[in-house]
């Protein structure tokens, strides 16, 4: 009998195949459910690990430099004194210049993409933005190198050290010799502005027309309506925009070790070397030199891992409680 | 529409008749009205200007990037560099073939890894939603997806490396295979929720049991969405280089033993780059390239492969 022809289920009362069938599938049924659950249970396990083995590992550091791990600043290996607040601080400011540059700008983008652009235009720029975060690290890294910093070294550094006022803080002091701080702060910049950008943009989508047509309807301006109804509506999720380029930024790791310097100092001048904690361990890892050092490194990790969960789980929170007034 | 006066609402402003004759104190109003006006739509004018300029600000970089890319890397890419492996520092000449090979090894071990367990995550994520489990594991998906990948990189060496004594591609494929799974899960968990339900239900009604209907007709019907997802989520690694430092290492030589350490585009990018000669500075060029072409590629294919399936709105 061709295949075609038979019928799906068959009548006769001899025929067991339907109970064999319904309790084969109730056994597929079970096996599928544990077989998913499984899949889904490997995704906390997995991170459980990453907590577990890097805070082991991270354990003996921690152990005998105490809460000094975090504020000290001497990192001396051949002497076993580690002190990661350099390395921090780097973290922070060079975050924190990226940010500064990068929100205005993916706010601006990310409002005349939403509300100003015409249609045409909306796609290609937006897809323009988005491809930066397509481009690798490591390119970042390359083209920072050889393009940006020796920008910086030539035009950009003196032209701000010759600013009136501001020019002489101890902001843009010393000698500008590539390597530093606004560098990496720059290279950031570009690299978050399309996460800042990309969430802005889904939020400010997301506020309901009516909050714009009552803006409008009571003789608003355009730009009036945008600074007055939709971006006080979604202000909590652009932040929790800004905040989700923070975590990116803070453990971004090629393209700020190739441009930061890698120096362990803490200086006010932006022109300054610097490190993170991210180029710390990428730059010092593969060369430690004693069980002690390696722990150091990885308790530098257990702390960007702790300190990008709060930051992350910050940002999906103050996204979520937006998304969650726009569906009610 | 009626305009009905309740007790509660104010009241409309009765327009003025038309023996209406304004007094000065009502002309000096009309015409600080007149000049807000004015000034509120200068204002207007100008935050389009700025905002504009924004947009226009931030597609430079991208252009800047690429447009130096091809002028640098274009010069160096010849028929050696896919074909020859790196020669000593210095000399002139060789490629990074092996590297290609090596990323593309990385790729493979990484999406074997972790395409299952992504996919079996979005399906359980999107067949049991508002669970706690649920919930609790979406919520540290993207926890994982927001873990720097230098964090990544020093957990496959304390947890692969130091128990197997030596770096391998294994390793190296295994963080790479990690990162992709938040990503994994999330679209696969969106692309089976666009599904209908009423084609679950039709299966259902059909006799089919719950596990055929979930694999042979929804998963099967959200595929093109999840080889997308899939595909989005290689592009991401493809470029990746933290998590390989200290897993795969690097090599010099030809390799494709998941057991040796082995070559990756990323990674020669970013060991020619730091060096000291300008040849090797060349053929990073020309390998950013290469990884840029390879990442575009990728995510094109992607924004092909939802478009040709769901029409014109794909993305």
């Amino acid at each position: 009998m061709s295949e075609a022809a038979r019928p799906l289920v068959t009548t006769r009362p001899d025929d067991t195949g339907i109970a064999a069938r319904i309790e084969g599938s109730a056994i597929g049924d079970s096996v599928y459910r544990w077989m998913t659950t499984g899949f889904a249970l490997c995704i906390p396990i997995l991170l459980l690990f990453i907590a577990l083995e890097v805070g082991a590992a991270a354990w003996p550091a921690l152990k005998a430099f105490g809460f000094g791990f975090l504020t000290s600043s001497e990192w001396d290996p051949p002497h076993n004194i580690f002190g990661a607040a350099p390395a921090i601080y780097g973290t922070i400011i060079s975050s924190i210049i990226a940010l500064i540059i990068a929100t205005p700008l993916a706010l601006g983008v990310a409002i005349f993409l939403s509300e100003f652009a015409p249609a045409w235009l909306r796609q290609p720029v937006a897809f323009l933005v988005d491809l930066l975060a397509a481009i690798p690290s490591v390119v970042y890294g390359l083209w920072g190198i050889f393009v940006l910093q020796p920008l910086l070294r030539d035009h950009v550094m003196p032209f701000l050290s010759g600013l009136p006022l501001i020019g002489q803080t101890a902001l843009f002091e010393g000698p500008a010799y590539g390597p530093s701080m606004l560098g990496a702060g720059l290279i950031l910049a570009i690299m978050v502005l399309p996460f800042i950008s990309a969430v802005s943009r889904e939020v400010l989508l997301a506020v309901p027309r009516s909050q714009r047509e009552a803006a409008l309807a009571l003789g608003a301006t355009k730009w009036e309506m945008i600074a007055d109804a939709v971006v006080p509506y979604a202000r909590s999720g652009i932040i929790g925009g800004i905040i989700l380029g923070l975590g990116r930024a803070l453990g971004e790791t090629m393209a700020v070790t190739m441009l930061i310097g890698n120096v362990h100092k803490i200086s006010a001048s932006l022109f300054a070397p610097g490190y993170t904690m991210a180029s710390l361990i990428a730059n010092e890892f593969a060369e430690a030199t004693g069980d002690l050092h390696l722990s150091a490194l990885m308790a530098v990790g257990a702390v960007l891992f702790v300190v990008t969960l709060i930051v992350n789980a910050l940002a999906r929170w103050l996204v979520w409680r937006v998304s969650r007034e726009a569906r009610s | 529409m009626t305009v009905v006066n309740t007790p509660r609402g104010p009241t409309p402003p009765t327009p003025p008749g038309r023996a209406f004759r304004p007094s000065g104190m009502q002309h000096a109003a009309a015409e600080r009205t007149r000049t807000t006006i004015g000034r509120r739509r200068v204002v207007n004018v100008v935050m389009v200007g700025i905002t504009f300029v924004a947009a226009l600000v931030a597609t430079l970089p991208l252009i800047f990037i690429l447009g130096h890319l091809l002028k640098a890397g274009a010069s160096s890419i010849n028929w050696d560099f896919f074909t020859q492996i790196p020669k000593p520092p210095g000399e002139e000449g060789g490629g990074m073939a092996n590297a290609m090979v090596g990323t593309l090894v990385l790729i493979l071990t990484a999406s074997a890894f972790g395409l299952p367990i992504g996919i079996g995550a979005g399906l359980y994520l999107a067949e049991n939603r508002g669970t706690h489990l649920a919930n609790a594991v979406r919520f540290l998906s993207d926890v994982l997806n927001g873990l720097p990948s230098i964090v990544m990189g020093i957990f496959a060496w304390q947890f692969l490396v130091r128990p197997m004594g030596r770096f391998t591609a294994l390793a190296g494929g295994i963080a790479l295979g990690a990162m992709m799974i938040p990503l994994v899960t999330r679209t696969t968990e969106e692309m089976i929720r666009i599904v209908p339900v009423s084609l679950r239900e039709a299966a259902l009604a059909l006799g089919y049991s719950r596990w055929r209907t979930s694999l042979v007709v929804v998963l099967r019907t959200a595929l093109p969405g999840i080889v997308t997802g899939a595909l989005v989520a290689v592009s991401r690694i493809a470029g990746e280089t933290a998590p390989l430092l200290f897993t795969v290492l690097g090599n010099q030589f030809w390799s494709a033993s998941l057991r040796e350490p082995i070559a990756a585009l990323p990674l020669q990018i970013f060991n020619f780059a730091i060096s000291p000669y300008d040849q090797q500075h060349a053929l990073a060029w020309a390998g950013a390239l290469v990884l840029i072409g390879i990442v575009l590629i990728i995510s094109l294919a992607a924004r092909f492969a939802t478009r040709s399936r769901f029409g014109r709105g794909g993305d």
